[in-house]
């Protein structure tokens, strides 16, 4: 067993013990952390929420009980004073000392207290500690006025805190801008002008020359000659690393502070780490929160795994809410890169400021600025940091994608974007079809372009242009389903609710006009079910065929067969009659993208005989056929894998089995991975979790298709329950509000606000919507059957698939020639 | 696959035999049935909310499938439809006539139906 010290319990000293317990247990590793304050970690981030609550419990990082429930040593109110290396010994300011294998320093910063004139004066504090907080709040209780030296993140956070404690507040700053490192003087000006809105004046070019007061602090004089009267004084100038120790055993340190590591964050001494904002890497001292937690991880790594990972510098990229204000800054933010080209958007009517800074060759986002407005951070910082390519007009990254909604729509797509693959038609071709054809109706675009004639596929591609080209030439366009239905589908999905309608005529009769058409059948068809969950066979004729005969149709007209195969987790013995089966019906098989097997050339009379023999076996529908839950794909997790951190095959299983048979505006594809590794791609599907350390994380929107698109974070390091009521609220959500054959990706681009939104829907429950979304989910599962087994139970069900009316005989021009052992259908044209 | 065999519009007037097809009873409402007779495959559709009867080829010219009578029928304007189940090409139920305009019209026959049997009429 070995023994690990850390020393200093704040916020990457507390995560390096919670990851280290994740990998080793007290057989393995003993683990004890020293912590000078006498609270345990807590999250000094949000320090300035303290400020609002004044409860600690509230900011702490985990309480005490969780330290011993993990085996970790934790002693606060200790100070180290010494370490000495050759004996492998620390000893404390009481006189204790206890020996280790590894030391990590995690001493973390203090705050930099510039060397001012007065600055020893009562009334002048740091902003760093609960005690400093506690202190602050006191002193405030006796003034009417207070001053923050620094304008930085921390200062602003500051400011933030005497406001809240109703101090009339000032911030200083000694830079000619706010935040000098992220932002650039527009984006610092739209800031000061949103934050001086508020009532805290700013003050910029300021040097601090002397603090004056008797005993206590009343004013500060600049160079300048200027002064400002000031009952109480917060400074936050930045930090200092908190290497002291070095001095006692001879650790390296860097000339502005901070132990000097190694890309494994070792210090000069292989059995000594440094981490956080003690170490100093390459020259840097990184004052945030996320390169912390990655250093933890490296030296983690280091005593527990497999020594691969290392620490190669940190993105200093943030986003964050200053009083009430969302500033982001990523990457190359102040586009200092040589040749780096800026664009910038300015709105002082709505207090928005965004600039992005392009690559010389504009194929590159370096980085940007956000102030305002932080919506598209996470996407803008995806986009530069995976060095993904920008749009043809890049300024549609921070202008969106003028008069056609939110989101990347299909807008976005340059004109030369080929939307029908089968008759290769661009976005131009449809777009000049209506502007200089001056086409109307979305039926004589297929005509005249021939997009959306061939497969399909692209149909609703095609409606999108159509639309979004006739409002930007200022035409009103409502997306109601066909010429039958003058509603949307979402009207349509309130109406069919609230008016308890259960079949395509009576909601015709009473909604629409006409006799229905292969647009609105199949859309009112899943309508219904996704509401009442009936049986789809009482309605057989409005459904598309592969739902009518419970199949998927394919060339030459014969059918496909998939038994659900519940996270990719099947038995030998249903291995076996899957293939006798296939064997007996003559069917080619083929394993499918979402680890199921179908089964391919069943003939229609067919059909029900293979059932049968796939139900007495065990199986169910796996509802390939249907815009519905297909498949939960899944890795095979902590059961087998060396790396798997939960069990996702078992969880993968269960949320199948929750969802199956559940009817969607389109496919619906999920998948769980047991670790980061992500073997299920479950940023590829419609929802997706990745197990955590903690839990899981909860990934939406994602799909494969014509447009891959990525899955976005909804949720992070939820337990297994709450991950299910978020996929409960979320696939209700979609369901009720999608247009039909919408994908979740589409949708979310579509959806006004996009992912932030969508996470205020879904987790924080902005719209009260959340209970009734669970219970409309509920009620769906509870009326789950499997539609094969009620087909074959039922006669008069059964004998809908026959191929003729009038004979038993099969299809007689169905064809098939031998392919690889097997068969295939005879080629089409 | 079938090229072999010709389907031929007919008309009422043209009708020698009114082949007994299926009882009235076996239809869905609003969709078809395929029937088989000498060699020929007709779909029939029995257009409950019309209160109406059509057949035609059960061919789709388009990739030349045994398919339309899995089809859904619907209206556009005043017009009778089927839809092929395979990419959506329109035709009249009426006249057969194909309604994107770019594939060839399908053949018609004419429907009656007697003390609740279904016939399909054949030159």
């Amino acid at each position: 067993m070995e023994k690990v010290i850390v020393i200093g319990n704040g916020m990457v000293g507390y995560k390096f013990c919670e990851k280290l317990r994740a990998k080793a247990s007290k057989e393995e590793i003993s683990l004890t952390v020293y912590g000078e304050e006498p609270l345990p970690a807590y999250d000094r981030v949000h320090l300035s929420e303290y400020f609002e609550s004044q409860s600690e419990d509230k900011l702490l990082m985990a309480p005490r009980a969780w330290y011993e429930e993990n085996d970790v040593t934790l002693k606060t109110s200790q100070l180290i004073t010494n370490i000495d290396r050759s004996t492998k010994t620390i000893s404390t300011h009481t006189g204790e000392s206890e020996s280790y294998d590894y030391l990590v320093l995690a001493t973390g910063s203090s705050a930099m207290v510039p060397p001012i004139k007065g600055v020893d004066k009562k009334g002048v504090f740091v902003y760093r500690t609960i005690e400093d907080l506690d202190q602050i709040i006191e002193y405030s209780r006796n003034v009417k006025t207070g001053a923050v030296l620094g304008g930085g993140l921390l200062g602003l956070e500051a400011a933030k805190a005497l406001m809240d404690l109703n101090l009339e507040t000032k911030v200083i700053e000694f830079a000619p801008k706010l935040m000098p490192r992220q932002l650039d003087e527009a984006g610092s000006n739209m800031l000061k002008s949103k934050i001086e809105s508020l009532g805290i004046e700013i003050l910029l070019n300021k040097n601090t020359k002397e603090i004056h007061g008797n005993g206590k602090l009343d004013q500060l004089e600049f160079t300048d000659g200027t002064s400002l009267e000031t009952e109480m004084l917060v400074i936050s100038c930045g930090i200092v690393s908190r290497d002291e120790l070095a001095k006692t055993c001879g650790l390296e340190t860097g000339t502005r502070g901070g132990f000097i590591v190694n890309e494994q964050m070792q210090t000069n001494d292989p059995a000594i780490y440094a981490i956080g904002e003690a170490a100093n890497y390459n020259g840097m001292v990184y004052g945030l929160v996320a390169p912390g937690y990655d250093m933890a991880e490296t030296v983690v790594d280091q005593l527990t795994g497999d020594q691969t990972k290392q620490f190669s510098g940190a993105d200093m990229s943030t986003k964050l809410k200053l009083i009430g204000v969302d500033v982001g800054s990523f990457g190359d933010a102040l586009g200092q890169t040589e040749g780096a080209i800026p664009i910038a958007f300015e709105d002082k009517n709505s207090g928005v400021y965004k600039r992005i800074n392009l690559s010389p060759d504009k194929k590159k986002l370096l980085g940007g600025i956000l102030v305002g407005d932080a919506k598209d951070y996470s996407m803008l910082l995806q986009i530069a940091q995976n060095g993904m390519a920008v749009p043809p007009n890049p300024e549609d990254l921070i202008l969106g994608a003028r008069g056609a909604g939110g989101g990347n729509t299909m807008m976005d797509l340059p004109n030369s974007a080929q939307i029908c693959s089968c008759e290769n038609v661009t976005k131009a071709d449809i777009v000049s079809c209506i502007k200089d054809d001056g086409v109307t109706d979305l039926k004589q675009v297929r005509t005249c372009t021939k997009a959306g004639t061939g497969c399909g596929a692209c149909s609703p591609m095609v409606a999108d242009i159509f639309g979004a080209t006739l409002k930007s030439m200022g035409q009103v366009v409502r997306k109601t389903l066909c010429a039958h239905f003058d509603y949307t589908r979402q009207e349509l999905y309130s109406l069919i609710k609230i008016k308890e309608i259960k079949s395509f005529n009576e909601l015709l009769n009473q909604y629409g006009s006409g006799d229905g058409c292969e647009t609105c059948k199949p859309a009112v068809a899943s309508l219904l079910a996704s509401i009442w969950n009936d049986q789809i066979l009482k309605q057989d004729t409005i459904q598309d065929t592969n739902d009518r005969f419970l199949a998927n149709i394919q060339k030459g007209g014969s059918y496909s067969v998939v038994p659900r195969i519940p996270g990719g987790e099947i038995t030998p013995d249903k291995l076996i009659v899957i293939g006798q089966v296939a064997k007996k019906y003559d069917l080619y098989t083929k394993i499918t993208g979402g680890q199921r097997i179908d089964l391919f050339g069943a003939r229609l009379n067919d059909l029900p005989k293979i059932w049968r023999e796939l139900i007495d076996a065990g199986m169910e529908s796996g509802h390939a056929y249907g815009k519905s839950l297909r498949t939960v794909k899944s890795c095979v997790g902590s059961t087998w894998c060396r790396y798997g951190l939960h069990d996702s095959v078992s969880f993968a299983i269960e949320i199948e089995n929750r969802y199956k048979g559940l009817r969607s505006p389109h496919k619906l594809k999920g998948a769980v991975s047991g670790c980061r590794r992500e073997c299920a791609e479950a940023q590829g599907k419609d929802f997706g979790l990745i197990a955590t350390e903690a839990g899981y994380n909860l990934y939406v929107c994602g799909n494969g298709g014509a447009n891959p698109q990525h899955a976005k974070l909804l949720a992070g390091d939820i337990d297994e329950k709450t991950a299910i009521k978020y996929i409960d609220r979320f696939l209700m959500f979609y369901i009720r509000t999608a247009e039909p054959l919408n994908r979740t990706a589409v949708w979310l681009n579509k959806l006004e606000g996009g992912i932030d939104y969508l996470k205020e829907v879904v987790v924080n429950d902005c719209l009260g919507l959340g209970e009734e979304l669970e219970k409309d989910m509920q009620a769906l599962i509870a009326a789950y059957h499997c539609e094969w087994k009620a087909a074959i139970e039922n006669e008069d069900m059964k004998k809908k698939f026959s191929h003729f009316a009038n004979s038993e005989d099969d299809d007689p021009t169905l064809e098939f020639v031998p392919m690889r052992e097997m068969k295939k259908p005879a080629d089409w044209d | 696959m079938s090229d072999t065999i010709s389907y031929k519009t007919v008309t009422r007037e043209e009708v020698n035999i009114w082949f007994e097809a299926c009882a009235v009873s076996d239809f869905p409402s609003d969709g078809g049935l395929n029937i088989s007779y000498q060699g020929l495959q007709i779909a029939v559709f029995n257009f409950t909310r019309r209160n109406e009867w059509f057949a035609t080829q059960n061919l789709c010219p388009h990739k030349k499938q045994m398919i339309l009578s899995r089809g859904m029928i619907g209206s556009d304007g005043n017009e009778p439809k089927v839809a092929c189940p395979f990419h959506k090409k329109t035709f009249s139920l009426k006249t057969g006539e194909n309604l994107n305009g770019d594939e060839c019209a399908i053949a018609t026959y004419p429907v009656k139906v007697e003390n609740s049997k279904v016939y399909v009429g054949f030159a």
